[in-house]
């Protein structure tokens, strides 16, 4: 299995999510916001930053870089497309997901750990966590307040595409529902704006991440027929 | 048409007549000296060029003479001052890389640009040595927050930092902020970057090779901070609003293509020397570059990426547009650092090339414009010995006994008033508006005694830390200059680091004024003493004077920035408590001392007597004991004692370990003596029950005078003193005292 992370200009987290998909032991290339191909890719992660210097909405102008194109073509494919902060920006202004990410409540940058609910645990991404287990990812973001109208939410949840919730009092942002990370329909397009490539590691404050990373490999090789535990 | 664009500009005549080099700060003893070296009259761009060389903030003239005083080698040290950083070495080939600078007269009057193009310029100063930014920090000084500019500024220049850190995704990870009424009309804003670098890759800013292309790099110049190197050489003052077309105009992400493709430019390997273009802009990088090659340098402004249109060649060589780089590679590699450039969407443009005349020879419209001596520009500026006078109030302070005040009893109260003073409180509300964990390496965040941040591919971490107390520096700039590297290598020990070497940032007030000059002069010898002692030379660093506005100068505010070296990444530290039944030791001797004390503070508002003592060779003993014990695996937690004392020191390792402490300690002092001194090296330990034998052995043999003073454990803070209840508090009360603190004041 092959990952690919996007670069935009103005990406900054393209190595750590680079060095979380080593450090499960896979396959992983950078790839560059001119590609025209991701034919050869398995999982696509589009990382956090500030893709363009985000000087006009987050994520508004990366949508329309070249590689979008071929993100969205993988996403109908049914490969799996995860966006962290930035990339879950990006990937509601390309419409792989319903909603927006507005400015913080409290109009202020926060980063901290932040607990998170596992909502649904029947997806690729998530299948290693407990339904309701609480985990330490990290959030750095000032506009990580999600929003959708009333229609979408009721949608979100009888489709089980919440997928994590901020844990109960630690809204950090002011998200609808206490929303953290969201799926498409179809399962196979994750966003959030914790950064579980950031919970790597005990001795970076939390390994709660890395079980994201083993999931979306273990879902990948069970599909394909591979022998899991690699 | 060059005549038409220069023909507002005074003449050579008009400049002398009106004596125009003054605005520009210029004597005319400066002025004279200058004509001497061009051999005639300099035209408008020259003097601009000149003044702006000859500056304090470039020419350091008035702080040479203080800058010799400090230790500058060690074996580790592989470049000292005199680049855009300095470079240590930590084994492996690899080599860390830092420097701290100001930017304290543009966060005055602009404080959002002014505090994020200060960490944009640290941030070229480190990349432009070929290393990769790997951590930022800052110092942060302002006035009372109670007044409502001050908060204006802390709001707007912390929200600068965190717009630049994390657009560009370096974490900042450090930093101190004190709050004092001396800095309420000139708010400290220095910045600091660490960076890694392999030691083959370390960049030079030389202009090597007759011939060679010179090449420009980064976003088209502007208008902006014309002259912001000479509005940085003189005090504050009503004017100083108007000047804030000095501050510059900051763009994270175009320095984040900026710094991607100059990293990529040097690991090809082709650069023969680059510079940053800091204060001066286009003068200083492309004078530096020529002066240290011992060659001239020709530059063809026409070539030059102008935003605005009808500039003069003036405006050109003054603007400090940011984000921008000249380097010199081999014309042959032209088409080589193009690409690299192209694909990054960064201007790259050939604006000149070097010459072997030792001359700065400045083309525009057809025309030769200017046509100055190299060395004049960069070596020649005069150094000032300037007079220096000890104060009045140093001797008026010596009479002072900053012990002898009425005894406080209710000590649960007089903590909880230390904890919720800005200067000790919680900078959560600070750093949690900082990406301090991008990059992931961030081992120990923000909130403890310093930032640890892992070395990729090894087994190796980085310590880093900010400090100063500019209060001591003032009652007793020697011992208060020393004491401000003591703090900072304990901050670094009780990490578990070794301290490698310091950067420092000079704030003080105007060396025009001997008062200000006798401080600087005593605080250098006091952090050249520690220094020495300590074995962490000066590698590089800044200076800012003139901050002074008409309500007097700051105190006098010599930060240090220090960077550590974890050998092993087991040997990592933190300051907060571990679990119940860990015992508590407090390492060194405290004494009645309050001089510039937080709690002196809270009770008379302004410091006075002496600062705490401070005995280098006690200092030593202290942190080679405590990092021999570290690294023998002896110690929980380690918390180096500063603002507050000991009373302060308790209740944060409490807090940030969630996590109560009982204490029974025998003294001859008062208990609010005890409670609150500021006595020098003291550290508070906690160890496992199993290791404390060990660890008093080792401090035993140390010579180090300890007590054990307690356990960890509950959920209060529980101190007895000769028998009597001291304090006795909740940890979550005390942990909201701290911690709402800085909101409540800033909602």
């Amino acid at each position: 299995m092959k990952f690919a992370v996007l670069v935009f200009p103005g990406s900054n987290c393209d190595i750590d999510c680079y060095k979380a998909v080593k450090e499960i032991g896979a396959d992983v290339e950078y790839v560059w916001h001119t590609a025209t191909d991701l034919s050869s890719f398995d999982a696509i992660l589009v990382p956090g930053g500030f893709s363009y210097g985000d000087y006009l909405r987050c994520g508004a102008v990366a949508r329309f870089a070249n590689v979008m194109n071929e993100v969205v073509k993988a996403a109908e494919q049914g490969k799996y497309v995860l966006g962290i902060c930035n990339g879950f920006q990006i990937l509601t202004e390309a419409n792989l997901l319903p909603g927006a990410l507005i400015r913080n409540n409290g109009l202020k940058f926060r980063c901290h750990q932040a607990p998170l609910e596992v909502v649904n645990n029947e997806n690729p991404f998530t299948r290693e966590y407990a339904k309701g287990e609480v985990i330490n990812i990290p959030i750095a973001h000032g506009e990580g307040n999600y929003y959708c109208d009333e229609a979408t939410l009721t949608e979100l949840q009888a489709n089980n595409q919440i997928i994590f919730r901020y844990a109960a009092d630690s809204n950090p942002n002011g998200s609808i529902d206490n929303i953290a990370g969201i799926s498409n329909k179809a399962g196979n397009v994750v966003g959030m704006m914790p950064h579980p490539e950031r919970a790597m590691s005990e001795i970076l404050g939390s390994a709660d991440g890395k079980r994201m990373f083993t999931s979306i490999l273990n879902a990948w090789r069970e599909q394909h027929g591979t022998t899991i535990n690699g | 048409m060059a005549q038409q664009l220069t023909a507002k500009e005074p003449t050579p005549q008009q400049i002398v007549d009106q004596k125009i080099y003054q605005q520009f700060g210029v004597s005319d003893s400066e002025f004279e000296l200058i004509c001497g070296f061009l051999g005639r009259i300099p035209n408008y761009t020259e003097i601009g060029v000149f003044s702006v060389m000859w500056s304090e903030h470039c020419a350091y003239k008035n702080s040479k003479p203080i800058l010799k005083k400090f230790p500058i080698t060690g074996e580790r040290v592989l470049m000292g001052p005199g680049e855009g950083a300095g470079i240590v070495d930590i084994g492996d080939n690899q080599a860390v890389v830092f420097k701290i600078e100001s930017h304290n007269h543009p966060s005055a009057v602009e404080p959002y640009q002014g505090a994020a193009t200060g960490v944009g310029g640290i941030i070229r100063d480190i990349f432009s040595m070929g290393a990769r930014p790997i951590a930022l920090l800052n110092s942060l000084r302002f006035g009372s927050l109670k007044n409502e500019r001050v908060k204006y500024l802390f709001e707007n220049v912390v929200a600068g930092i965190a717009g630049y850190g994390n657009c560009i995704g370096i974490p900042t990870v450090a930093g101190e902020v004190n709050f004092d009424e001396s800095y309420e009309g000139n708010p400290l804003v220095n910045a600091m970057c660490v960076g890694l670098i392999d030691h083959d890759k370390i960049q030079r800013g030389v202009a090597k090779g007759v011939g060679n292309p010179v090449f420009y790099v980064g976003p088209p110049t502007g208008r902006d901070g014309i002259h912001g190197a000479t509005f940085a050489s003189v005090e504050l003052s009503e004017e100083s609003e108007e000047k804030k077309t000095a501050v510059q105009v900051g763009d994270p992400f175009m320095e984040k293509l900026v710094m991607e493709a100059t990293l990529e430019l040097i690991n090809s390997g082709i650069v023969l020397g680059i510079q940053d273009m800091g204060a001066a802009g286009l003068t200083c990088s492309s004078a530096e570059m020529a002066s240290k090659a011992g060659n001239g340098l020709e530059l063809y402004l026409d070539e030059v990426p102008q935003r605005e249109s009808d500039m003069t060649p003036y405006e050109m060589m003054l603007s400090e547009s940011q984000e921008r780089m000249l380097f010199v590679i081999e014309p042959h590699h032209e088409a080589q650092a193009q690409e690299i450039f192209d694909r990054w969407g960064v201007i790259c443009k050939k604006v000149g090339k070097v010459t072997d005349d030792g001359r700065l020879r400045l083309f525009h419209k057809g025309e030769q414009v200017a046509d100055m001596p190299v060395k004049a520009l960069v070596d020649e500026c005069p150094v000032y010995h300037k007079p220096s006078s000890e104060p009045a109030y140093y001797r008026e302070f010596e009479a002072v006994n900053t012990a002898d005040f009425a005894e406080i009893t209710d000590l649960n109260s007089a903590l909880e008033e230390i904890l919720a003073s800005p200067t000790v409180a919680s900078k959560e509300w600070v750093y949690n508006q900082y990406d301090y964990m991008v990059r992931t390496a961030t081992a120990v965040q923000p909130g403890s005694d310093a930032a640890v941040v892992l070395v990729d591919g090894t087994n190796k971490a980085l310590a880093m830390t900010t400090d100063c107390n500019g209060r001591y520096v003032y009652l007793d700039p020697e011992i208060g200059g020393r004491i401000a590297v003591a703090e900072a290598a304990r901050n670094i020990v009780c990490s578990g680091a070794e301290p490698l070497a310091i950067t420092d940032n000079l704030n003080f007030g105007s060396p025009e004024k001997p008062e200000v000059f006798w401080q600087i002069e005593k605080a250098a010898d006091g952090m050249s003493e520690a220094c020495v002692k300590l074995n962490t030379p000066v590698i590089g660093g800044n200076v800012s004077l003139y901050n002074e506005n008409a309500k007097g100068a700051i105190y006098p505010t010599p930060v240090i920035g220090m960077v550590g070296l974890v050998h092993d990444v087991k040997h990592i530290t933190t300051s907060h408590f571990k679990e119940a039944g860990d015992t508590i030791i407090l390492l060194g001797e405290t004494k009645p001392e309050f001089g510039g004390s937080e709690l002196q503070y809270i009770k008379n508002g302004s410091p006075a007597g002496r600062p705490p003592v401070l005995n280098l060779d006690t200092e030593k003993k202290v942190q080679d004991a405590v990092l021999s014990a570290i690294q023998a695996g002896l110690v929980a937690s380690a918390h180096d004692l500063s603002e507050g004392g000991v009373a302060v020191a308790l209740a944060e390792s409490c807090i940030a370990g969630h996590i109560g402490a009982t204490v029974n300690v025998d003294t001859n002092l008062r208990p609010d003596h005890y409670l609150f001194s500021e006595s020098q090296s003291r550290i508070l330990l906690s160890a496992k029950e199993e290791k404390v034998d060990a660890l008093t052995a080792h401090l035993h043999e140390k010579g180090i005078p300890f007590a054990i003073i307690g356990l960890v454990g509950g959920k209060a803070l529980q101190v007895t003193i000769n028998g009597n209840a001291a304090i006795n508090a909740e940890v979550t009360k005390l942990e909201r005292v701290w911690k709402d603190a800085i909101p409540c004041l800033m909602k």
